[in-house]
């Protein structure tokens, strides 16, 4: 299980996350939504020890991830697959050579590592790119190679950082049933960071709202779509004129 | 106090003594002097740090010497042209000054030896040293940083890698390994156009020329040159991968990182070009 507690970050004077607290159920997808600049990408980088919090912990399956040591830490990340929010393909690779280097570390043989590779790039619709470089792609097309290199993988868990961001609509939704397949048929454990609402009721079996450096909400689909926090109904419903109301009932209900 | 893994280890860390506060201690003193040995101290806690990380990565022996492979041949294909290049003119430039300084007063075959001993003690590695200095080490520092800030670091760390074996190490060990050789393939050089300047423009003859070259040589000549190419190699490699490491995002600071990367190690090795004429001449 992943475990926000207390999680504190920030950068100078940019207070990112302020005591940000969340349970990742194990098999469950749950979708962190939240505003652009509000912190989703810097909570996920915490789950892998990309950064450390300044106070509080993320655990990971019981243990801390900021204080592992480097194996235990190498052994932490061995078991997340993560797809970065602008796919972070390695530019001097293939995209074969970006799928076979997580394999490779895994000391798995050559042909096991060319079949996940090919039946990977085929989940994402992208068979047949395998000697093409990141620079030949378009971006949505990166997007799913690094989507690719992640479920490659076969992780427990995996961290999507939006991974419908910039695609059309078929493959976004292509995506999504990608996502809910790998739950179902690996029982993989996952947290998404959207803030393309479709695809979080399509995917999530619970949503979170991060707003200000905590969850302002966390329920299920259905408990999200109800909501009567202004801050939430003014997000999902996307209406930028609710955002005065919002703001000062968000002042009267803070704590 | 908490163990470090390896994304920590590429963020600026202070080094233990930094915590006694120079600016505090020494009240009298310019703070402006204060602030810069501080930051020569932080500089040199960084390096520790950073040198602590790549011994710990030597571990790692399933990553690193592949990638080496790879950085031995970069380096040599990018840098031997521009070296020999170099090395090409010196030799010719060194040749005429030789026989203009001499004018007649001394043996026109000492020729020989002043361009043999400049060449391989002094100009060879140092001339290019700094040559490489701007390649390899600008080039080291602008590639790692652009994997900074496209989040390529990131993403290798995300695969249980660990940077200073996959990306670090090898770049390292092989600009160590690739200086001392390009570095003799331009005392090659060096002294051959030194030769063909001298048959063809000052009337020696190779007999004689070869004569100078051998009059004063030592085995030592050569080593000491190799050694030192060795030493830069080093500090090139290291500058630049800490260099492109410490770039967090912008464009921007890759081209600093580059720069930085440059002017310091072209200071480093003028540095230790000095240091070794102390401890071995
Ligand atoms: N490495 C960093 N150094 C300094 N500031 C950072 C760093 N990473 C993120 N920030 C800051 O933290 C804040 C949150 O950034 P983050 O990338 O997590 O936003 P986000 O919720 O993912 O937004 P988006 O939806 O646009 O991706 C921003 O103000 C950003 O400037
Ligand atoms: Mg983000």
């Amino acid at each position: 299980m992943i475990a926000f507690r207390e999680v504190y970050k920030a950068f100078g004077p940019n207070r990112v996350l302020e005591g940000l607290s969340l349970e990742v159920p194990d098999g469950q997808t749950t979708v962190i939504l939240g505003y652009s600049g509000s912190g989703k990408s810097v909570a996920l980088k915490h789950i892998v020890g990309l950064l450390e919090p300044d106070r509080g912990a993320v655990e990971v399956d019981g243990a801390a991830v900021h204080e592992l040591d480097r194996d235990g830490l190498a052994a932490l990340r061995s078991r997340v697959g993560y797809v970065f929010q602008f796919a972070a393909l390695f530019d001097s690779m293939t995209v074969a050579g970006n799928l076979a280097l997580g394999l490779r570390r895994q000391r798995l043989a050559d042909r096991e590592i060319g079949e996940r590779t090919d039946e990977a790039l085929s989940l994402v619709g992208l068979e047949g790119t395998q000697d093409l470089y990141p620079a030949e792609l378009s971006g949505g097309m990166r997007k799913r190679v690094g989507i690719a290199r992640a479920i490659a993988l076969r992780p427990r868990y995996i961290l999507y950082d939006e991974p419908t961001t910039g695609l059309d609509p078929v493959t976004a939704s292509v995506m999504n049933q990608l996502m809910v397949r790998t739950r179902e048929t690996l029982g993989v454990t996952s947290v998404v960071v959207t803030h393309d609402l479709k695809s979080a009721y399509t995917v999530g079996d619970r949503i979170a709202l991060l707003y200000r450096g905590v969850i302002r909400q966390v329920g299920t689909v259905e408990q999200i779509q109800r909501s009567h926090d202004p801050i939430v109904r003014q997000f999902i419903e996307g209406r930028p004129e609710a955002a005065a109301d919002a703001e000062q009932a968000a002042a009267e209900t803070a704590p | 106090m908490r163990a470090h893994g390896y994304a920590p280890s590429l963020r600026v860390r202070r080094p233990i003594w930094f915590r006694v506060r120079l600016a505090d201690t020494l009240p009298h003193v310019p703070r402006s002097l204060t602030t810069r040995v501080s930051g020569w101290y932080a500089g040199f806690g960084r390096l520790g740090h950073f040198l602590a990380d790549m011994a710990r990565g030597l571990r790692d022996v399933h990553t690193w010497p592949a990638q080496t492979v790879a950085q031995l041949l970069r380096i040599g294909v990018n840098s031997v042209p521009i070296a020999l290049f170099v090395a090409a003119f010196t030799g010719v430039v060194l040749a005429l000054q030789a026989s203009y300084t001499f004018t007649g007063a001394v043996p026109l075959y000492f020729v020989g030896t002043l361009v043999g001993k400049t060449i391989m003690l002094e100009l060879g590695p140092v001339l290019t040293g700094l040559v490489l200095a701007g390649r390899v080490g600008a080039n080291t520092a602008a590639e790692l940083g652009t994997m900074r800030v496209t989040e390529q670091v990131d993403a290798l760390e995300t695969l249980a890698y660990d940077p200073f074996a996959y990306l670090v190490i090898p770049r390292v060990v092989a600009s160590t390994v690739m200086f001392p050789v390009v570095v003799a393939l331009a005392m090659a050089m060096g002294v051959l156009t030194g030769l063909v300047t001298a048959v063809n423009l000052l009337d020696l003859s190779t007999v004689e020329f070869v004569r100078g070259l051998k009059l004063f040589y030592q085995f030592k000549d050569i080593w000491f040159g190799l050694v030192k190419s060795m030493s830069f190699g080093f500090a090139i490699g290291v500058v630049g991968c800490m260099k492109g490491l410490a770039v967090r995002r912008g464009a921007q600071e890759v081209g600093r990182a580059t720069t930085d990367a440059v002017v310091l190690g072209a200071k480093l090795i003028l540095v230790l070009d000095a240091v070794w004429a102390v401890l071995l001449l």
